[in-house]
């Protein structure tokens, strides 16, 4: 054991605030010391009531609004106040400064790991893993939603609520399809959206105009190309492809269209780690208080009630109980980093077989590498061994609609591991967990219909809202669209269409 | 260094406006949810909020997802009984062994969406397309009542308003400003006058001519006036148009024998609802209970519902006694006045004439409103053929038939639509 201090740090359960300044002071030396690098830090205490309202938001500190934000707010209410479940202890939010909001509700326990967890783990992942650091900029994001909320409280101004909400409702649900996942951004900032806004809704509208434009000379010329299609090479961005291409919207539309774009983006990181980001914070509150302890300035009573809620946040169920909800992303990410800790300083033969190269290496470089460079598919296909494997007591089930029954594909064994972490890996993959849908062809001689492609996955069909989902694509477009689902040889299997009645909705406006 | 802020105390409710557009967009559902309650439940909760269901499918943010079906495998934690290769009954229902549940479209099982309105919110929706009869007419344009208010002062007025602390506090500054440039010579004068006595009491001739001069200063003084009209001040009072916020509500009800308890239930319901309706508009309500069988009562509220009597029924007595209570308690201008009447329409035949005439003559031109409801389920009685005859003339008059409980809020709708003004 280390030294210990000669002098605790007050526990007591009230906190203060000179009380949370010396637990940060604490927590950052250690965490410097074990090279944690961060943005600065925004702690702000807030309310039970702000905690939600945050939450109605997308965690955001501002944000523009929208009935579903309501709905979301009221849910959350009605869970809390009926008491059917607790808020979460903190929200973070990936921006420069980083700002954590602590509930005033919580214990001075639960501040100091909340500030530990949030404001050192989860700060230290936005800053360095390369999703975040590629697609989203931390220091423009909260002038980009202020640009956002005035922008779009004009649009309602000018054009009235209702439409704007209807237009939102539709780019809302083309969210999941709104982003590019290969593609990297240009970087968001916010004197450059303004000065080039007013440009792009000119240029935009010109250049769908030219492409819209329908010149006798020009249809002659491409007749003879009449097999091209138009994007030449499918779109998986559909909300870029519209804000780009359609037709009818109105510059404003367009912009609205980036906007929510924009903030899906911003939030498709987050998808995408969910395993390594909490696995990684819950894994730094849990060393950077406990190296606190053995420095002796935590007391006992502290750790008991920190240990008490770190076990709960990391316990995984088996699959047996009726509250198994999957694999508790927390437990799973913790048990990783504390595993991957351990195949570096203390390797057994079997981790040195299957990590020749982390096994024995320094741990703190291997963590860095890790962190920077993978997101959960890539982290899990990496670094899931054998032993944790064996921990959890994994086995993997396989559902396949032409057997009657289901079938154990593999367990926790020699001959199981590599089919169960690559099934794994495979569930955080969203390429494979969300259908894979793009823009395949514009008639755009004829009468503009839109053609997605739906590529099937292990014959897996799309669900019941998909026509509903066709409805809103449709009115975005402002023509006919059609989905065509293609198996796997590529065959079109199935075909849906959505009219769009343009003369109706014209007769509606008018 | 990290900054800690404080931010509990910025402004809450910041997603007050998400929820506004929220209730907007489930109108439709919440309105339904509304009207419901009142048909369902005693008109005495009220004053409660209610909890609106909205169905999963129209709250549904729709998503592209995948259906069940195709292949799927997933991993699972603590095995504790399978082997490779195993098989397994699917289960029923999509339980926890179903494969691809996880990524399967949640949206579909999720339950119904219950939320709670306020008390507010339920009122506002309850009322939202109604609005008080003539409410216009008598609040803002006709305006009948002022309320005199004091405003300060003025130079000019009345004797009445005079205000005598004023006028003499006035009278006071003046005239010991007016006085002042004498007041000086007089203590000079006083003090010399001392001296003199002091020096010489035999130099009478010195003495003589300084009393003499303060005799004339003293005269001067005098002959300053105790009170001038440059003095006086007066009330100010200024007439400030005064809304009338006063209403009171006339329940008429028939207590004769035909009335049975159900259809004393059913009026009660409708004149609830009317109160109710009225404290949204008025801050001050009286309410008069009238029964009657063949010779009319005013009763408590108590009384009104619960006592039971019988025999025959004359509904004028109701009426006469109502254009007297109006009367001698509650002159027009004051009062907005507002009439509903309840029967089952079995009225003494030869009175139903008289009702009519009675109403059209000496009630109708003072009330804002005057409701009939006749909750009958058969024919209508002959009650409701002479007052039939009122209804073109008189727009501040209705009349609906009422078979159940069911009917009170539609009936309630019809009676105070906007258009009826």
């Amino acid at each position: 054991m280390k030294k210990r201090a000669k002098r605790h740090l007050p526990a007591p359960s009230e906190w203060t605030f000179d009380l949370i300044d010396e637990y940060h002071a604490e927590i950052r030396r250690v965490a410097e010391g074990y090279g944690l690098d961060t943005y600065p830090n925004q702690i702000e205490l807030i309310t039970a009531e702000q905690m939600m309202d945050a939450y109605a938001s997308v965690g955001m500190p501002v944000n523009y609004h929208h009935w579903s934000f309501g709905k979301q707010f009221i849910s959350t209410e009605k869970g809390y106040r009926r008491g059917q479940m607790g808020l979460a202890y903190e929200i973070v939010i990936n921006s420069n400064p980083c700002i954590s909001y602590l509930m005033e509700e919580n214990t001075m326990t639960m501040q100091a790991l909340v500030i530990a967890h949030a404001a050192y783990g989860h700060n230290s992942f936005f800053k360095g893993n390369y999703l975040f650091r590629t697609w989203t900029n931390a220091d423009a994001i909260i002038d980009y939603l202020v640009f956002a909320r005035n922008f779009i409280a004009e649009c309602e101004e000018r054009h009235g609520e209702e439409e704007v909400e209807l237009l939102l409702d539709s780019c809302h649900a083309l969210m999941n399809v709104g982003v590019d996942r290969y593609k990297r951004p240009p970087k968001l900032s916010l004197e450059k959206e303004k000065v080039r806004q007013k440009e792009r809704e000119d240029y935009l509208q010109s250049q769908v105009n030219a492409l819209w434009r329908t010149l006798p000379q020009q249809e002659s010329k491409a007749a003879a190309h009449a097999e091209k299609r138009f994007p030449p090479e499918p779109e998986e961005n559909l909300l870029y492809f519209i804000e780009k291409n359609a037709p009818l919207l109105e510059p404003w539309q367009r912009e609205v269209v980036r906007i929510v774009r924009k903030v899906s983006q911003y939030f498709f990181p987050q998808r995408q780690t969910q395993v390594m980001n909490e696995g990684w914070a819950t894994y730094w509150h849990y060393t950077l208080l406990n190296t606190l302890y053995d420095e002796g300035l935590l007391a006992d009573s502290f750790m008991m009630e920190f240990l008490h809620s770190h076990t709960n946040v990391v316990m995984q169920p088996p699959y047996k109980v009726p509250w198994y909800r999957g694999i508790n992303p927390y437990a799973l990410g913790f048990a990783m980093w504390t595993d991957i800790r351990r195949i570096c300083e203390d390797p057994t033969d079997e981790d040195r077989r299957w990590f020749p190269d982390i096994a024995g290496s320094n741990w703190r470089e291997t963590f860095d590498f890790a962190m920077r460079n993978f997101k959960d598919e890539s982290f899990i296909a990496q670094y899931l061994s054998p032993r944790l494997m064996r921990e959890f007591r994994f086995f993997s089930i396989l559902d396949d609609d032409r057997e009657a029954r289901l079938k154990v594909a593999a367990i926790h064994d020699d001959d199981g591991y590599r089919r169960i972490r690559d099934v794994l890996s495979e569930h955080y993959n969203i390429g494979s967990r969300e259908p894979n849908i793009q823009v395949w062809n514009v008639d755009f001689r004829g009468d503009r219909t839109l053609t997605l492609r739906h590529q099937t996955f292990k014959r897996r069909p799309l669900g019941n809202g998909t026509d509903e989902m066709l409805r809103h694509v449709a009115r975005l477009w402002g023509f006919n669209v059609r989905l065509e689902t293609v198996d796997e040889a590529g065959h079109v299997e199935r075909v849906r269409e959505c009219r769009h009645d343009r003369r109706a909705s014209l007769e509606a406006a008018v | 260094m990290a900054r800690i802020i404080d931010r509990r105390f910025d402004s809450k409710k910041k997603s007050a406006v998400n929820r506004q557009r929220f209730m907007r967009r489930f109108k439709h559902q919440i309105r339904r949810a509304v009207a419901d309650a009142i048909d369902g439940r005693s008109i005495r909760d009220l004053d409660n909020g209610e909890s609106v269901t909205i169905p999963a499918r129209d709250l549904n943010e729709p998503q592209f997802q995948h259906g069940e079906g195709g292949e799927w495998e997933q991993v699972y934690s603590g095995n504790d009984q399978f082997s490779t290769g195993d098989e397994i009954s699917r289960p029923m229902g999509g339980g926890a062994g179903g494969g691809g549940k996880g990524a399967s479209n949640e949206g579909e099982s999720e339950d119904d969406f219950v939320f709670q309105l306020s008390r507010e919110e339920f009122l506002d929706i309850f009322f939202d397309d109604l609005a008080l009869p003539n409410l216009v007419k008598t609040q803002l344009a006709r305006i009948p009542e002022y309320k005199s208010q004091r405003a300060g002062f003025s130079n000019d007025g009345v004797p009445t308003n005079l205000n005598l602390v004023r006028s003499m506090r006035g009278a006071l500054g003046r005239r010991l400003a007016l006085s002042a440039p004498y007041s000086g010579k007089l203590r000079d004068l006083q003090k010399e006058l001392t001296e003199l006595e002091e020096a010489d009491p035999q130099d009478l001739e010195a003495i003589t001519r300084v009393k003499a001069d303060i005799g004339v200063l003293r005269a001067k003084i005098d002959a300053i006036p105790f009170i001038d009209t440059f003095d006086l001040r007066y009330n100010n009072r200024v007439r400030l148009p005064q809304p009338s916020t006063q209403a009171v509500m006339f329940c008429l009800m028939d207590v004769s024998g035909s009335m049975d308890e159900e259809k004393k239930a059913t009026a009660k319901r409708f004149f609830m609802l009317l109160y109710l309706f009225l404290t949204r508009t008025y801050e001050h309500i009286e309410v008069v209970f009238i029964r009657h069988h063949t010779v009319a009562k005013e009763v408590d509220e108590e009384d009104f519902f619960h006592s039971r009597e019988s025999g025959g029924t004359v509904v004028s007595s109701a009426l006469d006694m109502m254009r007297d209570i109006i009367h001698e308690r509650f002159a027009t201008g004051l009062w907005n006045i507002y009439g509903a009447q309840a029967s089952d329409g079995d009225n003494w035949e030869n009175d139903s004439p008289h009702c009519r005439e009675l109403l059209g003559s000496a009630i109708l031109p003072y009330v804002q409103h005057f409701a009939y409801i006749e909750i009958t389920p058969g024919e209508p009685q002959n009650l409701w053929r002479e007052y039939d005859k009122l209804g073109g003339h008189y727009p501040n008059f209705a009349m609906q038939r009422i078979e159940s409980y069911a009917d009170i809020y539609p009936v309630f709708r019809e009676l105070f639509k906007k258009n009826l003004v």
